[in-house]
């Protein structure tokens, strides 16, 4: 494949990218969902610890992200598989890695612009971001992860039930909240916490928010944003070829 | 398999050259498909549908408007074209994949049962629609159940049975070869027991159609003269009777049969 024609598949992404949102991202529903989930599973855990707002926004960023960039994808190729609207992008001139790639484009837009929020609330309630770059990058970043890790969710096993996704996904997404040092910081927990802790992703983010709001990270930047980036790789590679394999079997 | 749907177990299939595996995105970007399941995006308005097909097959954006508007003009659907395929009939619906199918001025058409729930109006657009692209050049590949609509817009038929092509040939040349599938329909103006007809020397079978009865023979000219005969004996007389060439349906089913 041509440079041009990497290209070309690139540009039609996009596409798939802008019908998305038309169908999923910009429903009002989603939208709240995005905000309420994280914002009282949030509230849930810290009412009444009396703790100070810089330690409760990292936690409050880190949710927000992790679930509004995973809250449409696991469901988009099953639901696309049973309204027959698959088969229809399959016999389109676009490869099936640029399907996956516009579907993890409009859940990193959405986590993203979702997660300006609780940002926008620290502003209004004093917290003073110490390192707004590496906020940003954070952002950009653990929300592209995120957002790949949604297309891995839905790639196995082979269904067209959206339902059957989404409960698979919760039951992988909820576990990782609470083992990637948002409720409770990685340096309390024990060692072999603190070793699960560091294969979740939401680890790395949460660990470059804290930075970026209060100045102390865990782990070195350097490893947090590397880390995402090898995670992002990992889980768009590996979705895009088991979506190759099983494709077939959806439609 | 062609429309890369399906991946083929073996063997090989190319399209204007382009083998169907290795350059599947070439093959792909000169067909345009309507399937047989109407899945249009009913979440999107008919317009945006147009647009989002466009963009996957890489119409340029200044093209897309001005092609969307004269397809959906020429289907009627201009007037709805904001509204959400949700709310469109079976028959709009199909009438807006046909559009989704023709707006990247495909070289290579792939219809699967075009004309399914239209009403006999659109039936008749979509049908002028297709001999127009196969005077113009386009390849058309129609998939159907309907063997008047084979008959009437195939230059060639291949008739599929459990997978696999029973016959492929021109529809003249498949009624020909059914020489044994002949037939004489006949009416009397009293009813008439089938059994004493198909005792005729020459008859295959007898059936009664209506109020005909339609007798499958090998040479029509031999059993004409025994019918006359026999409505003369009988005090009969015959109200119609027509020689009939074997239809299409009656090619399916025999080749069906045989396979």
């Amino acid at each position: 494949m041509g440079n041009s024609l990497y290209w070309e598949q690139f540009k039609r992404s996009f596409a798939i990218v802008k019908k998305n949102i038309r169908i999923y991202y910009s429903k009002g529903p989603v939208v709240i969902f995005g905000l309420l989930v994280p914002f009282f599973l949030f509230l849930s855990f810290y009412i009444g610890r009396n703790m100070p707002a810089e330690a409760l926004v990292p936690g409050m960023l880190g949710m927000t992200a992790f679930f509004t960039a995973t809250s449409v994808g696991p469901a988009i190729v099953p639901w696309e598989a049973r309204a027959k609207t698959l088969e229809r992008l399959i016999s389109s001139p676009i490869s099936i890695w640029a399907i996956f790639l516009g579907d993890v484009l409009s859940s990193f837009l959405f986590g993203a612009l979702v997660s300006v929020f609780p940002v926008i609330v620290s502003l209004f309630i004093g917290v003073e971001i110490s390192n707004p770059l590496i906020l940003g990058l954070g952002i950009i970043l653990g929300t592209f992860c995120f957002a790949s890790f949604s297309i891995l969710l839905s790639a196995y096993p082979p269904t067209d039930t959206p339902a059957g996704v989404m409960m698979l996904s919760s039951m992988v997404k909820f576990p990782l909240v609470f083992i990637s040092g948002i409720f409770i910081p990685i340096e309390q927990l024990p060692l072999w916490g603190k070793t699960i802790s560091s294969i979740s992703p939401l680890t790395y983010f949460t660990d470059l928010a804290r930075y970026s709001l209060q100045g102390v990270s865990y782990y070195p930047i350097e490893l947090d944003l590397i880390a995402l980036v090898a995670f992002t790789i990992v889980f768009l590679v590996t979705a895009v070829k088991v979506h190759e394999r099983t494709m077939q079997k959806r439609l | 398999m062609l429309t890369g749907v399906i991946k083929p177990d073996k063997g090989t299939a190319s399209i204007f050259g382009y083998d169907i595996l290795r350059e599947g995105l070439k093959t792909r970007q000169l067909m345009g498909i309507v399937p047989e399941m109407a899945n249009a995006y009913v979440d999107l308005s008919a317009w945006n549908n147009l647009m989002l097909i466009g963009e996957l097959y890489g119409v340029p954006k200044k093209h897309r408007p001005e092609r969307a508007s004269k397809l959906l003009e020429e289907f009627g659907l201009y007037e709805r074209r904001k509204h959400l395929v949700r709310s469109f009939s079976r028959g709009m619906k199909q009438k807006l994949l046909l559009c989704m199918a023709l707006i990247s001025e495909p070289q290579i058409l792939f219809l699967d049962e075009p004309t399914l729930g239209l009403d006999v109006e659109s039936q008749r657009l979509v049908k002028d629609m297709i001999r127009e692209f196969s005077k113009n050049g386009t390849t058309v590949f129609l998939t159907t159940h309907n063997m008047a609509e084979a008959n009437q817009l195939c230059d060639r038929i291949a008739i599929i049975n459990h997978g696999k092509i029973a016959a492929i040939d021109s529809p003249e040349k498949l009624r020909l070869r059914s020489s044994g599938l002949q037939s004489i329909e006949v009416s009397f103006d009293k009813a008439v027991n089938v059994e004493d007809l198909s005792k005729f020397q020459g008859v295959k079978e007898a059936k009664k159609a209506g109020d005909k009865i339609r007798l499958y023979v090998d040479e029509p000219s031999v059993v004409l003269d025994k019918l006359v005969d026999f409505a003369r004996s009988k005090r009969l007389e015959i109200v119609s009777l027509n020689t009939l060439a074997p239809t299409l349906e009656d090619v399916f089913l025999k080749l069906v049969r045989e396979s």
